[in-house]
């Protein structure tokens, strides 16, 4: 069914390509030698996309794939949340990898999608993303595309400043937006000044296998850690956040958190901060916070509780940590490709702030500090500002840049882009967006080499883009070509969840490790069987174990009798098919879960706890071969008390 | 790919449709007298239709592929036999049992009606086989239409896994 309606939609979106075509409807100001805005975004049947680009889904808890320049969406990667489609968090294998020190959670609000680098470049291993609201970060593989790995935060609140990485990998970022008391206890609200902390973590990152660990947390003045970009090139070492409520306010944020006319952005040397503790710095502290990792050799996932966290006190490492003064709540917070400008979008001023690298140091080294906010020095405006953006746009947001030179920052009130000029601060073109943008996306564009082809812009408010939907409408994108002077919109596509950020790379860096099958060979499940000779059925109490193989077209066994009202059956289903994108898929009537996609040479569990007597059918969900009408079977349930011993069958 | 064996499965249900159903297993109930039709592809003109696609001689045949030509040596190779048998358990019995004719036929005697390369050709890309070789096509419809699964199985593999059908006489 998956590939017929992925078949069906791709004829709908070629047709309204075609529809789009019509002269004069796309904005294009070009001449009649100016390739039309169709042909740029059209990407002939069987041909591929340009880029990937990696939406965080927000509230859906996932991430989506999509082609550059289609826009066409390609994949949907369960990571925070419940995905009935494949059985995640839903199969025995993939159920630890929700698990919390709250428990079993079947979701979250990605956010931030952070591509692997190497030397300040993408090299297209892994995907980092954020879980906003019970603290986590995942990883995930970009040669499975599947979620590897999670692990809590603890003494965070809101994961928002997240899941950054820094320029060869070695820690991937997660601060707090919520101030909240550390450790967490029972105490007033209203004593939150002084009292709360804000924590950002440092996760380590194995070279080798990508395997995360806590290395430490910094413990911050309690005031809201937004977003964050590490230093590249001359500022490698260093991660910069941007901050708001400096007021350290508790309540009526909209207004008591915009008193303050500048707020900070907060630069960390995380390099001198990892030398103080490889040298035993810091105060372990005790908590629990949870790590899932996902083997892709045993399909299966693993949930262990974690005890205790290394605490940095930003004050014993001198040095490391200061303010730069930026005005009015910045949002944004992004370094430009050469690491020498830090922008900072004060999302309720007009302008653009642009700090200096190098000054900064300068005014360290000449410690011209402007006083200093619970220990930590405030450096001067004046001094580390090197540029302001005088736009007449409203609400900077998120800038990203090309490589040559130009940035193009998104601006939420005024609902446009506008494109400038690192160095001269001066504005190149604007041009609106349909409607309120968010963030936006070039792919490379958090990189020392930016592809800056195409721009990505993250609406929040779609309204008239298309056809009524009832009150509640998909989010909305739009595609700039951005390879000329003037950006030109080239394309509307609408987005799944609400894509908060994105990260893209070249399709070329992808598409050869882009894994095709496992392999049944080194398939390492504990309840894998790898020959149907092995299949059976095993009974150890009230607990049945179905051993099961598929290929086209039949489940071996396909007959199964002895089952008993009150029995928990798993079905541990081997895919035996070795070819790319031939998934089988199973479910039985009156499973209190979802059906499973079984990959090509992958175990995965479905439970069952039968509550009626009866023969009772189960089938393969997606659409295998010609005969993928008759691959199903039978359970027979007998009453708790009966006389029944198991047995199955296939073809007998 | 999922496309094409789309469109081949729709084309392939209207043909099942003009031969017949399937054998029915009588039991208490109602039974039909329906005896199974031949199965004959319907531009039929050759001969060689006469016979089932399973039973016919087709040494000659090398089939379509990247196998052109195949040499055996006299004697048995057993240290490849052995991986052949091993991998022919993982990939293959879920439809070809030795003993008896299941999913798809059973590959005893196979050396004696099909030639090596023929043999390797169908394991190595059933499906070009199948859209390019009479007798993989006539095989596939012989087998109600169960279309056989690429296992991607490598060049050498499939060697040994051929060195196993040897033993199979």
């Amino acid at each position: 069914m998956r590939n017929l309606n992925y078949f069906f939609s791709s004829i709908m979106a070629i047709a309204l390509l075609f529809i789009g075509c019509k002269p004069g409807t796309n904005g294009s100001d070009g001449g009649a030698l100016a390739s039309s805005a169709a042909e740029k975004v059209y990407v002939a049947p069987g041909e591929q996309d340009e880029f990937y680009a990696f939406l965080s889904g927000g509230y859906s808890g996932n991430l989506t794939v999509y082609g550059l320049p289609s826009g066409r969406m390609f994949k949907e990667i369960p990571v925070f949340s419940q995905f009935p489609t494949s059985g995640y968090g839903y199969s025995e294998e993939t159920k630890p990898m929700l698990n919390t020190s709250h428990g079993f959670i079947p979701w979250d609000d990605l956010h931030h999608p952070d591509i692997s680098q190497t030397n300040g470049e993408l090299d297209g291993r892994w995907i980092f993303v954020n879980g906003n609201n019970t603290p986590r970060i995942a990883r995930i593989s970009l040669s499975t595309f599947e979620t590897e790995e999670i692990i809590e935060i603890p003494n965070s609140g809101g994961n928002h400043s997240s899941a950054f990485i820094t320029e060869n990998t070695e820690y991937v970022i997660a601060g707090t937006r919520f101030a909240v008391p550390v450790p967490q206890r029972d105490m007033p609200i209203n004593e939150y000044k002084g009292n709360f902390k804000g924590a950002l973590s440092f996760i380590s990152v194995d070279p080798e296998s990508g395997r995360l660990d806590l290395k430490f947390q910094v413990m911050m003045p309690g005031f809201n850690y937004d977003l964050s970009r590490p230093g590249r090139g001359k500022s490698h070492g260093w991660h910069f956040f941007s901050t708001y409520n400096t007021e350290e306010a508790n309540s009526l944020m909209e207004v008591n958190s915009s008193q303050n006319d500048k707020d900070f952005i907060a630069a960390i040397n995380w390099k001198k901060i990892e030398d103080y503790v490889n040298n035993g710095g810091g105060t372990k502290m005790a908590t629990n916070y949870a790590h899932n990792v996902y083997d892709e050799h045993t399909h299966s996932g693993t949930s262990t509780m974690k005890k205790e966290v290394l605490t940095v006190d930003p004050t014993e490492v001198p040095g490391a940590v200061f303010f730069l003064p930026t005005p009015k709540s910045p949002h944004g917070c992004d370094v430009d490709p050469s690491g020498e400008y830090i922008i900072g979008a004060g999302k309720l001023s007009a302008d653009i702030t642009v700090h200096s690298f190098t000054k900064m140091l300068e005014a360290i080294e000449a410690e011209k500090f402007d006083g200093e906010a619970y220990g930590i020095p405030i450096l001067k405006f004046e001094d580390v500002m090197t540029g302001q953006v005088k736009s007449g746009g409203l609400g900077p947001l998120h800038t990203e840049f090309d490589s040559n030179g130009n940035a193009y920052t998104t601006f939420f009130i005024s609902s446009e882009v506008v494109k400038w000029k690192l160095g001269t601060w001066e504005v190149v073109d604007r041009k609106p967006t349909f409607y309120s943008v968010g963030h936006l996306m070039i792919p490379g564009g958090n990189s020392r080499n930016p592809f800056g082809k195409y721009l990505v812009a993250m609406n929040k408010i779609t309204k008239d883009r298309y056809l009524p939907t009832g009150p509640e409408m998909e989010h909305s994108a739009q595609i700039y070509d951005i390879s000329g002077e003037k950006m030109e919109l080239i394309y509307d596509f609408p987005t799944h969840g609400e894509p908060h950020y994105a990260a893209g790379c070249p399709a070329d860096l992808l598409r050869a490790n882009s894994k095709k099958i496992y392999r049944l060979d080194e398939n390492k499940h504990p309840y894998a069987v790898t020959s149907p000779d092995q299949a059976r059925v095993e009974r150890n109490g009230n607990e049945v174990h179905v051993y099961m193989s598929t290929i086209r077209s039949h489940f071996t066994p396909d007959n199964i009798e002895g089952v008993k009202v009150g029995d928990k059956v798993y079905f541990h289903i081997t895919n035996h098919e070795q070819d790319f994108d031939v998934p089988h898929g199973f479910s039985i009537l009156g499973q209190n879960t979802s059906e499973i996609l079984i990959m090509p040479g992958q175990t995965k569990t479905s439970v069952w706890e039968p509550k009626q007597v009866g023969v009772w059918p189960f089938y393969c969900t997606d659409f295998c071969s010609a005969l993928h009408q008759e691959m199903q079977g039978y359970v027979r349930v007998s009453p708790a008390n009966a006389n029944m011993d198991l047995s199955w069958s296939l073809g007998e | 790919m999922k496309i094409n064996s789309i469109i081949f499965s729709s084309l392939l249900t209207v043909f099942l449709l003009a031969c017949g159903g399937k054998e029915e297993k009588k039991t208490d109930g109602f039974s039909v007298e329906r005896t199974k039709a031949t199965e004959q592809p319907q531009e039929n003109t050759s001969a060689t239709n006469d016979v089932p696609a399973s039973e016919r001689i087709t040494l000659d045949n090398k089939g379509v592929g990247q196998i052109k030509s195949l040499s055996l040596d006299p004697e048995i190779n057993m240290e490849m036999v052995e991986a052949g048998s091993a991998l022919f358990k993982t990939n293959c019995t879920a439809c070809h049992k030795v003993d008896k004719r299941f999913i798809g036929p059973s590959p005893k005697g196979i050396m004696k009606r099909r030639s090596p390369e023929w043999i390797m050709n169908m394991i190595l890309d059933p499906q070009l086989m199948v859209e390019q070789d009479r007798c993989a096509k006539d095989l596939l419809v012989e087998f109600n239409g169960a279309a056989m699964a690429n296992q991607n199985i490598t060049v050498e593999q499939a060697r040994s896994i051929l060195e196993y059908f040897r033993t199979l006489e």
